[in-house]
């Protein structure tokens, strides 16, 4: 039996099913409110969600059960008395170490629990950057939406940032640097790009990075994989340096980004036409898949709508659970709908069609 | 002491709608419920101080902002803007 955790513009909804028959909606939480993204931790059972009321600001509350109370966690605001706000948490990941658990948010905000979601803190290293005063925001605000922690290393720890490029922690969070060598902003003026292909880049040269999604391959910790503003990255050392990868998809833009935990060689993304067009390309939904680290794309559309479909796919709205040839995937989409495949991509399935706009998808 | 009145989640969070409440301004005013019931921190003032952007406080019956003076019997409402989609 699968768990998806579905956050959408009105409220969470749990699902669940076995993959490739239909799903049940089992709960429902923080009715017509936007949920943002809602996460299982797996050591503990713990549900985590974060909802932003347009009224009443962003919070993060967990539950032992999803139908019952959901207890506010404390702590999820920036330091009293400053000139910002907190305006949204836009993802809560599971670390590595004990009870910790990480929330990232706007304005580039990285928030620590030390015991398993219920307090939080903001992480003092990222947040006193010298730079930041000259981070932008891209479109969705200055969300800092990618936390990767490194298996088994618990010091070791990759956070992504719209527009502040990709940050890297070797001290547990205490120190960052950053990791953008590589990265190609196609819309920004040349000399920006000149300036960020230096070997010793400007200290302020990549402020304007807008990376969409970032996982690490968890069989392979020093490789990740990018979704950037137009253009789909693999790095092989950690962030050190970045290598374009996007060559034989439709559009390299896109959202979001998921690999398989068995295959550092994988990687799927779902491309949308270009950041001024963002839907499917040519009315057909379909998600690319690469087992050779982006050397080659190969489409996985088997039951997905192959005409007359303009979905918008958002960055937190893909995610999988199992491995291998077991793989199962699931995006959801802005028109309400969700689609499952069980068997690594190869066939999908609608588990639903008439959800609210899919802001999040989390599956156990 | 001015009478706060709270609608929609802060009656809640408060543990009631009207809570009798001192202060001079209508930031005051808010602190100190805050104080007499901390589930409601954050709620309705952000970290800057300031009334969050969708929220409105009315001064017997009149729209009123950070400063807004409150004097002894006041009503001072709290209400969700007009908003969504």
């Amino acid at each position: 039996m699968t768990e998806l955790l579905v956050g959408t513009k009105k409220g969470l909804f749990v699902l669940e099913g076995e993959p490739g028959r239909p799903f049940q909606i089992t709960a429902r939480a923080f009715a017509g409110e936007p949920v943002d993204y809602a996460v299982r931790d797996q050591r503990s059972g713990r549900l985590l969600a974060t909802m932003t009321s347009p009224f009443y600001g962003p919070k993060i509350f967990y539950t032992d059960d999803p139908a019952g109370d959901w207890q506010q966690a404390e702590g999820v605001a920036l330091p009293e008395g400053g000139d910002q706000a907190l305006t949204r948490i836009w993802v809560i990941t599971p670390g590595q170490a004990d009870g910790v658990v990480y929330a990232g948010g706007d304005p580039g905000v990285l928030f620590e629990s030390f015991d398993g979601g219920a307090t939080w803190s903001v992480n003092q290293g990222l947040w006193s950057q010298p730079t930041r005063p000259k981070w932008q925001p891209g479109g969705g605000g200055l969300c800092l939406h990618s936390i990767a922690p490194w298996p088994g290393d618990p010091d070791r720890l990759t956070v992504a940032i719209s527009a502040a490029g990709v940050w890297h922690s070797d001290d547990g969070g205490r120190s960052w640097r950053r990791a953008n060598h590589g990265l190609t902003p196609r819309y920004l003026p040349d000399e920006v790009i000149e300036q960020l292909q230096l070997p010793e880049p400007p200290p302020d040269a990549d402020v304007g990075l807008c990376v969409h999604h970032l996982e690490r391959a968890p069989q392979r910790p020093e490789r990740l994989f990018m979704q950037f503003h137009g253009g789909v990255y693999r790095s092989d050392d950690a962030g050190e340096t970045w290598t374009e990868i996007g060559q034989g998809l439709p559009s390299d833009f896109g959202f979001p980004l998921a690999v398989d935990p068995a295959d550092p060689d994988s990687a799927y993304v779902i491309p949308l036409v270009a950041d001024m067009d963002r839907v499917t390309p040519e009315g057909r939904v379909r998600v690319f898949e690469t087992r050779d680290a982006g050397a080659s794309w190969s489409p996985r559309g088997q039951g997905l709508p192959d005409h007359d479909a303009y979905l918008t796919v958002l960055r937190q709205a893909f995610t999988g659970t199992g491995e291998g040839p077991g793989l199962e995937l699931y995006f959801g989409s802005t028109t309400g709908q969700l689609f499952a495949s069980p068997d690594a991509g190869e066939t999908w399935s609608t588990v639903a069609s008439l959800l609210p706009p899919v802001h999040a998808l989390t599956a156990a | 002491m001015a009478v706060v009145s709270v609608r929609g989640p802060l009656r809640k969070l408060a543990g009631g709608p009207q809570h009798q409440v001192e202060g001079s301004t209508v930031i005051g005013v808010l602190r100190e419920l805050e104080r007499a019931h901390p589930g409601i921190s954050g709620w309705i003032v952000d970290e800057r101080g300031r009334i969050r952007r969708h929220i409105n406080v009315y001064v017997n019956g009149e729209r009123g902002a950070e400063s807004t003076p409150v004097g002894r019997g006041d009503r001072v409402e709290v209400l969700p803007a007009i908003t969504g989609g």
